[in-house]
């Protein structure tokens, strides 16, 4: 049913109308998630501020910083995040195995591997899912200062994508399951993995950006 | 997206063929409700707009009224700032973008010579979103109680919402949220259709129809699409930050915390900017189709118009600084941008002569929608001009925030956009109705909005640069503000009395039993080869296009001497009805409906009480399954 919705067979650009509409969804993600990253960069040098009652003690900053010959431990656990983030990047692979799959006419093959990347989705959204749980735990809330607010959304938002994500892949193996996807409807996957490679390809630059480099 | 073939006798399969069993008959109300056709989906647009400009014209009203004499109480201040923040929210978000939604829902497929826009499952979305946000938004004047003891419960912010106007400490109350989850939802519903109509104007032209061979309106559509799907993004994640500030303390323009009002600036002018293109490029291409057709003549340097459009799309993201040269970002920031905005009057200044010139020796026949289009380049360049004036750093510090903006905005959005709006109304209503307004009626109603508007946004300019600041309540005597106030007022009725004129018009010209001609302004392009009204598979045969300007190449050409001379006769096809037999349409849908209402229930929810979240984000997740699972033509 690759043009049901319009009843023509050939598209003037020759791309399928739905992958050109991902394409472009995927582009105007880029402004969300830029607009989201250039947020927190804006306020990074800006954690030194009281936080909340007007306390420095009572703040929480992501890596360990002296301010007034105070010294302040970092909350980030930077290996624990290195491995969700590998555990991310690895259900890209799985991705392109299940797409390679189908497009062969192996639904046993791709159902695999559809299971395999959304089960590493959930690995993921778990670890995130601790860490927030750990964050908290040590006095790191949307209020607390800038960090919280600006971190909380971005990657609370990052996760959201990822939730979506793996929801599309069990609602895609269910409909498998019961016969409906079959090697003509290769697209349909090759559109799921184009929004999963690209919450992949946006976590590395999170990752990057918040974690790894430190002004 | 697979298709599901439910065993016969499952009840809930049955129920969902009973429900679209009622959507094939034609003439019922369910109809409408579940239509997918980008016809019937853009008369929906442009009704449901038209009666929030009269929501939002109301509004304007009493402002007038408080300001039309010194030290008024026709308001208070709480209920002045609330109404001007309605007025403002309501015209740019529910007015002017849906109207363009409209024309874009009803031109685009007929101008490429397609039967429907590539998603129109989505495009009901669009509709249905747009209807809930706009109905929540205005929902909010409620919250506080009755409204006619004036306790009015809207946003208070402005359209702009600037921080920390915005804040809870500032703004108590719901109203505000209201207005973020509301532009949140518009935001939505605007993305939907933006992703829609690229993909249709890229994906479904019909054979021949290469990118410079699209009428000008498609081209500005398609402008217009990429920077909503660029600049919605943003403004989204500044609505989002304000949201997270105000429902769960978050920092983001808390400036005791260290958080920014200026990174709120920069991301709604980063919109904003964008936004004010979105506004005016479909009213740019509606003139582009009419000048044409009432002047006999080409379009004057097609493809200089075409490049100056998406020029002006390109440099809309680089002058969004002129809103904020008084915040105090330094003077190499605020003359980089006084640059690029005087550069972006450039292309802008290209269409204007261009236009003139499409008149210029033409024989121009003396219709409302030319009356229309005139009067959209006249006060359009005024409103250019003054903004030129804006441009220039030094002046601007003098004009910030008076009456001079007004002015100038007024200029170019309710003379620009509005006007052309108007144009592009007199102009198809007939294809899409079957009946032709009233030519007479039309030229009243032009005169009379256009001595109406210049009664009100004329003076503003004065009373602004005698240095009267907008978005205050009242003024004192003897500043000489009172007789330019009072001109604007009397004006702004006159603009009223005009839509009186219009709305008669269309009730009057519906119920005339003459019928319109197929191609009653000898035009130019796709659509007027098509019966009035476009029967809903729009075109029999997808027609082969060989030129520009299409539909009157194959009415007109030249003979040896150069002379243009019609076709003989008998070269279009039959008047006689097709019964659209045969021809694949798509099915109509209740699951658009079902997803979008899901969304202000959601919303609702986010104010109010975390169960509604739930139900909201079910019924959302139920439409938008049930819209996968769904065939989307029948019988597949």
């Amino acid at each position: 049913m690759a043009h049901a919705e319009t009843g023509q067979l050939e598209t003037s650009t020759g791309i399928d109308n739905r992958k050109l509409f991902m394409w472009l969804f995927l582009a105007s993600e880029c402004l969300f998630f830029g607009s989201l990253i250039a947020a927190y960069l804006l306020y990074r040098g800006q954690h030194d501020v009281p936080c909340l009652g007007g306390d420095l003690s009572a703040c929480v900053f992501p890596t360990d910083r002296t301010i007034n010959g105070v010294e302040y431990e970092g909350i980030f656990d930077i290996p624990f995040t290195s491995v969700s983030a590998f555990v991310l990047l690895m259900s890209s692979v799985s991705m392109v195995l299940a797409l390679a799959a189908i497009q062969r006419g192996n639904i046993r093959a791709m159902r695999i591997w559809l299971f395999t990347t959304a089960l590493l989705g959930a690995l993921f959204v778990g670890g995130q899912a601790f860490e927030f749980t750990e964050f908290y735990r040590e006095g790191l809330d949307l209020d607390t200062n800038l960090f919280g607010s600006t971190f909380f959304v971005l990657t609370g938002f990052h996760g959201a994508h990822v939730t979506v994500g793996v929801l599309v892949l069990l609602s895609m193996l269910v409909w498998s399951g019961r016969g409906k996807v079959q090697q003509k409807d290769s697209l349909n996957i090759e559109l799921v993995g184009l929004y999963w490679h690209f919450v992949d390809v946006v976590w590395i630059v999170i990752f990057t950006l918040i974690y790894l480099i430190q002004p | 997206m697979a298709t599901v073939a439910q065993p016969a006798g499952n009840p809930l399969a049955q129920a969902l063929r009973d429900v679209r069993q009622l959507a094939e008959d034609k003439y019922s109300i369910w109809s409408w409700i579940a239509t997918v056709d980008h016809k019937r989906i853009g008369v929906m647009y442009g009704v449901t707009a038209f009666i929030f400009f009269l929501l939002g014209g109301a509004e304007a009203l009493l402002l007038r009224l408080q300001l039309s004499s010194p030290n008024a109480t026709v308001l208070d201040p709480d209920q002045f700032n609330r109404l001007f923040t309605m007025h403002g929210t309501t015209m740019v978000f529910l007015v002017v973008m849906p109207l363009s939604a409209a024309f874009f829902n009803l031109l685009v497929p007929l101008m490429i010579g397609a039967r429907d826009v590539a998603f129109p499952r989505l495009n009901s979305f669009s509709f249905w979103a747009f209807l809930g946000a706009g109905i929540f938004l205005n929902a909010s004047f409620f919250i506080r109680g009755n409204i006619f003891n004036g306790d009015l419960g809207a946003p208070d912010g402005g359209w702009f919402g600037y921080s920390p106007l915005t804040s809870n400490e500032f703004s108590p109350g719901n109203g505000i949220d209201f207005w973020i989850l509301g532009l949140l939802m518009l935001g939505v519903a605007s993305l939907a259709g933006g992703f829609n109509f690229v993909v249709t104007i890229l994906n479904m032209r019909a054979p021949g129809m290469t990118m410079l061979r699209m009428p000008l309106f498609v081209w500005m559509t398609l402008v217009t699409s990429l920077l909503i799907v660029f600049a919605m993004p943003v403004i989204t994640v500044a609505l989002f930050e304000l949201l997270f500030d105000r429902l769960y303390n978050a920092n983001f323009f808390n400036t005791e915390m260290g958080g920014s009002p200026l990174l709120w600036q920069h991301m709604f002018w980063l919109f904003g900017h964008p936004e004010v293109y979105i506004l005016i490029l479909p009213a740019m291409g509606i003139v582009s189709e009419i000048l044409p057709t009432f002047s006999k003549k080409p379009l004057f340097g097609y493809p200089f118009v075409v490049f100056s459009g998406v020029a002006i799309g390109f440099m809309s993201w680089g002058v969004w600084v002129h809103h904020m040269y008084t915040t105090g970002l330094g003077t190499i920031a605020t003359s980089a941008f006084g640059i690029s905005t005087l550069l972006i009057g450039v292309p802008t200044g290209v269409k204007i002569f261009n236009w003139l010139g499409t008149m210029w020796g033409g024989s121009i026949s003396l219709k409302a929608p030319l009356m229309f289009s005139a009067g959209f380049i006249t006060m359009f360049t005024i409103g250019g001009l003054s903004g030129i004036l804006h441009s220039m750093v030094p002046s601007d510090f003098q004009q910030q925030d008076t009456y001079f903006v007004v002015a100038h905005f007024h200029y170019v959005l309710f003379g620009g956009a509005i006007f052309a709006l108007f144009a592009g109304a007199y102009y198809w209503f007939s294809k899409f109705t079957g009946k032709m307004l009233h030519d007479g009626l039309g030229q009243l109603h032009f005169w009379i909005m256009f001595i109406g508007f210049n009664l009100t946004f004329f003076p503003m300019h004065m009373s602004g640069l005698l240095g009267m600041p907008r978005r205050v309540y009242t003024y004192q005597e003897g500043l000489g503000f009172d007789i330019w106030n009072l001109l604007s007022t009397v004006g702004g009725f006159l603009i009223a009395a005009s839509m009186l004129v219009f709305i008669f018009n269309v009730i009057y010209s519906l119920r005339k039993s003459e019928k319109a001609d197929r191609d009653p302004w000898d035009g130019r392009t796709l659509e007027w080869s098509l019966p009035s009204p476009v029967p809903h598979y729009n075109f029999k045969e997808i027609p082969v296009v060989e030129s520009r300007d299409a539909f009157w190449n194959e009415k007109y050409k030249e003979d040896e001497a150069g002379v243009v001379i019609p076709v003989v006769a008998g070269a279009s096809d039959d008047e006689e009805e097709h019964d659209g037999h045969g021809i694949h349409m798509p099915s109509p849908s209740f699951f658009p409906l079902i997803a979008a209402a899901g969304l202000p229930v959601l919303a609702t929810g986010l104010i109010y009480d975390p169960a509604l979240v739930a139900v909201g984000a079910a019924t959302t997740m139920i439409g938008v399954f049930g819209w996968a699972i769904e065939p989307a033509t029948e019988g597949e």
